[in-house]
């Protein structure tokens, strides 16, 4: 089974990248862009009867830093 | 005096810690490699020094501080043994959760190298006794995600109960309150952007930060 772990900036906290990447987009031209974050995504490939708990703890332990950042998990079939 | 640097792969600074001590200490540090599961008997100090542990892989300092050796760590930080993170070991220290917050990206986006003014917030911990009240010291800085971020609520007891050690006089890199170098709780961990071993000599042209590692040794040798 695969999960995908999407780590992004809790809201409120500056995301220097997602600003410039921001600027990038207007410079090339597109207006109309509010506003850009920028995160990760992670995928992982686990062994089949993973707990959720186990995945969470994964998240919470490293994959994100929860002083900063919220997860999400999806898991994929 | 003992104590013990921490080398992770990717530590670039660990030398430039290891004589910085030595010279304030007249004894060298032990160089500890990041699989090793135990501190020294005896150990008081542990420097976990800068530089791009495990390529600054996934955040600054967060596969680092899950290594076996920052168990061992942690655990003589909570004996009281004195820690002294600089730049990429701050960052350690705040993953491991030895110092609150986290340290993002700079606010400017760009790597700030460079000599930065600093203004002493406590001389009265352990790291701060050799610098006056209010002092402005001069130390450089090297690094890419200094940008030290905490709630407001941790901000204000960080100031409340004179934890933040050292504050940018020119805010480099976005640090909220200008915070450039913090204390635990017990006041034994100190967690800092700036490079005080690259101000430690007199070939450096600059000993601001000599004194920290003088003042550091002095106050160890005083409770050994």
């Amino acid at each position: 089974m695969k999960a995908r772990v999407f780590v992004t900036l809790k809201g409120g906290v500056l995301d220097p990248q997602g600003k410039a990447i921001h600027h990038a987009l207007e410079g090339l031209g597109f207006s109309g862009v509010n506003d850009v974050r920028a995160g990760k995504l992670i995928e992982l490939d686990l062994a089949d009867g993973t707990s959720d708990a186990d995945i969470d703890a994964m998240c919470s332990k490293l994959l994100a830093n929860t002083v900063i950042e919220n997860y999400r998990i999806e898991k994929i079939a | 005096m003992k104590s013990a640097v921490i080398v992770f792969p990717g530590s670039n600074c660990d030398r430039d810690m290891a004589v910085a001590i030595e010279q304030a200490s007249g004894s060298a540090p032990v160089m500890l490699w990041h699989r090793e599961t135990e501190i020294p008997a005896g150990t008081d100090l542990i420097a976990v020094p800068g530089g791009f542990s495990y390529g600054d892989y996934l955040r600054s300092g967060a596969m680092a501080s899950r290594s076996p050796v920052m168990a061992a760590v942690k655990a003589a930080a909570e004996r009281g043994v004195a820690v002294l993170g600089v730049c990429n070991g701050f960052q350690v220290l705040t993953e491991t959760g030895l110092l609150p917050g986290a340290l993002m990206r700079n606010a400017g986006i760009h790597f700030v190298c460079r000599d930065v003014a600093l203004t002493v917030g406590n001389n009265q911990s352990l790291f701060t006794s050799r610098y006056e009240a209010d002092e402005r010291i001069v130390i450089p800085v090297a690094h890419h995600d200094g940008n030290y971020f905490a709630d407001e609520a941790t901000l204000d007891r960080l100031e409340g109960e004179g934890r933040v050690a050292f504050r940018y006089a020119e805010n480099v890199n976005g640090s909220a309150r200008d915070i450039a170098g913090i204390l635990n709780e017990g006041g034994n961990v100190l967690g800092m952007m700036p490079h005080p071993e690259r101000a430690s000599e007199p070939a450096h042209g600059n000993l601001d930060g000599a004194r920290l590692f003088q003042g550091l040794v002095e106050g160890l040798m005083a409770t050994a």
